[in-house]
């Protein structure tokens, strides 16, 4: 990560320039100084790290372990717990919602692919070549974004509401039938990625956006010479200058919309039908319904490994890039 | 600049008017997407619930009931929750100012013995997703190893956990290990030892990035729900989200609304105050999330 140094910079209190013209002292005496200051900054620096040091430890690195821990064992925080092996794992594969919870989560990872992926891509070019009220196109889009997410999910139940809600009315005042959406289990998971789609789209539009503007414009023009149609330029320019943009958020978008919770917890409580229990929905259920942390840990380690992957691809691309 | 469209196509009578519809159907298609849920939320607190529950619904209230929001703060109890969120929100940046700043400056430049180890350790933490250690860290925070420490309806139960944040690290050193080493080996020879040079010296000039780290602190404690309703569990204690809700089913619509209308207001007070150091923070989170 960090650069190698000189050896000068090492020490804090005295620099060469600080010592030029004292007397000469021993070669012993200088080592032993050298050795006091190396030991004087490291403990400076340990005193400045300390309070990250506990809180990593209790609230980062401690939890690592004790999740895996309690994935074995079965916890009641009355008894001690016990060693029961892959007991926990063994309890989830035999509960038919365990396999419910990660069909619907991939399923809203893949909607939510679909729409909050192509629909920021596509808003952010459009946005770019807009020349008029961008100050009002990027405070509309990220609006949103700034909303609780329980306000919005609340905001959105109640738009999605069969009788007077918003989209019923809407689509009555024109003359269509109104929908089910949340209370449908063929509609609700994706009226759920809707919303999530709503709510965070400014973030990834803003960040394509900020990525077209990096693209050099002459790239552009030496297409358009070579005679290169907007799809084609769009397509041989656009694409691959964002390409490592687009490969982030892609990876960013998985690992965010697997852990999918505060859309499905309030607007649909999971139902209807269990259409829209994820796994972190399943995950909380375990844990503080059913008060078994020990399933619910071991559901954790699996979303682990299931999102491990993705995440440590992840940041290799993003160290990789702040390196360049 | 030069987009993807020529600027010479733009200026074209065709591109003028090409240019001219797609701006005016964007311009509708945002307003439509993105304000006219806002008016709707906004105008639905207003209406009166025999109105608010009519099929089909009303575009502009019939009878105008502004008192409804001051119903929604005295019915909820809206000043207790915001004073919560407050503290919970505000405590949280303080924490993660006042442990991540130090830290990355000690790893950034004073460079102990084990720094790039202690670096790796906390950088690991951003391959866990969230909420893989959601059940671990409660257990954690409900018996505190060695001090056995109940935090749980104890803000601190929000604090310490958003400070062991790595990517406030990261941000802060990436910034810091840009500030060149000469200011600092000025600073001591003039006789100032590292707390101070950091106080004095780095802080000044680190404000750009001290912004983007608080306003991702605030909105993102702000913002959190999972977290604050596994950790509140006492209602007197619960922050806005928390508190809404879990009396969604129960309060009548056009208070709740008007209660989601005002819990919304600060943050996007905050957003039209803050909005460069917001978008800045943005692209400086992409590359996390």
């Amino acid at each position: 990560m960090s650069s190698p140094r000189s050896s000068s910079l090492l020490a804090w209190p005295a620099t060469s320039s600080s010592r030029a013209g004292r007397p000469a002292v021993s070669q012993e005496d200088r080592r032993r100084t050298r050795l006091k200051r190396k030991i004087k900054e490291n403990l400076t620096a340990y005193g400045l790290l300390c309070a990250a040091l506990v809180v990593f430890a209790l609230f980062s690195w401690y939890p690592i372990v004790r999740g895996v821990l309690l994935s074995f064992q079965q916890v009641d925080f009355v008894n001690a717990p016990t060693w029961v092996g892959f007991d926990n794992f063994a309890k989830l594969f035999e509960d038919p919602l365990f396999g419910v919870a990660w069909r619907n989560t991939l399923l809203f990872t893949g909607l939510a692919l679909v729409f909050g992926f192509a629909v920021p891509f596509l808003t952010a070019v459009l946005l770019n070549e807009i020349r008029h009220a961008k100050a009002f196109f990027r405070l509309a889009v990220y609006l949103p974004v700034m909303l609780p997410p329980v306000v919005t999910a609340l905001m959105w139940k109640w738009f999605y509401d069969p009788g007077p809600g918003l989209f019923n009315s809407a689509l009555g005042a024109v003359g269509l039938p109104g929908g089910q959406w949340l209370d449908s289990s063929g509609t609700a998971m994706l009226s759920l990625v809707f919303v999530s789609t709503w709510a965070n789209m400014g973030s990834t539009t803003l960040i394509y956006l900020a990525a077209l503007g990096t693209i050099p414009g002459e790239l552009y023009e030496a297409a358009e010479l070579d005679g290169a149609g907007l799809w084609k330029r769009l397509r041989h320019v656009t694409f691959p200058q964002t390409r490592f943009v687009l490969l982030v958020l892609l990876l960013l978008q998985i690992v965010a919309t697997m852990q999918v919770f505060t859309e499905p917890y309030v607007m649909t409580g999971g139902g209807p039908d269990d259409s829209t229990v994820t796994v972190l929905l399943l995950l909380y259920r375990y844990a503080f319904v059913y008060n078994d942390f020990g399933a619910a840990s071991a559901m954790s380690l699996l979303l682990f490994v299931a999102l491990g992957v993705f995440s440590a691809w992840y940041v290799r691309l993003t160290r990789k890039a702040d390196q360049s | 600049m030069r987009t993807l469209v020529s600027p010479s196509a733009l200026r074209s009578p065709r591109g003028k008017v090409v240019y001219g519809v797609v701006f005016a159907c964007t311009l509708a298609i945002f307003i439509l997407a993105f304000m006219f849920p806002l008016y709707w939320a906004i105008t639905g607190a207003l209406k009166s619930p025999q109105e608010l529950a009519a099929t089909p619904a009303t575009l502009v209230p019939h009878e105008w009931h502004p008192e409804t929001f001051a119903d929604a703060w005295s019915q909820l109890s809206l000043g207790k929750y915001f004073l919560n969120t407050l503290v919970v929100a505000g405590g949280a940046w303080l924490a993660q100012l006042a442990i991540d700043v130090p830290a990355a400056f000690a790893l950034s430049k004073l460079r102990p013995k084990f720094g790039n180890v202690v670096l790796g350790l906390m950088l690991a933490t951003l391959m866990l997703p969230a909420t893989a250690l959601l059940v671990p860290t409660y257990v954690t925070v409900t018996d505190l190893p060695l001090l056995h420490l109940n935090l749980i309806n104890s803000p601190t139960a929000v604090w310490l956990p958003a400070a062991a944040n790595a990517f406030n690290i990261y941000l802060l050193k990436r910034f810091f290990d840009q500030i060149p080493d000469e200011l600092i080996e000025a600073a001591r020879i003039d006789g100032a030892g590292p707390v101070r040079t950091l106080w004095r010296i780095i802080l000044p000039i680190s404000r750009p990035i001290l912004a983007v780290v608080s306003i991702l602190a605030v909105v993102t404690a702000w913002k959190d729900f999972i977290w604050p309703l596994l950790v509140f569990p006492d209602t007197e204690k619960q922050t806005l989200s928390v508190m809404l809700q879990r009396v969604a089913i129960d309060m009548p619509l056009n208070v709740l609304v008007a209660g989601m209308v005002l819990a919304s207001l600060p943050m996007v007070a905050l957003f039209l105050a803050f909005q460069r150091q917001i978008l800045a923070g943005l692209t400086a989170g992409s590359i996390k999330g």
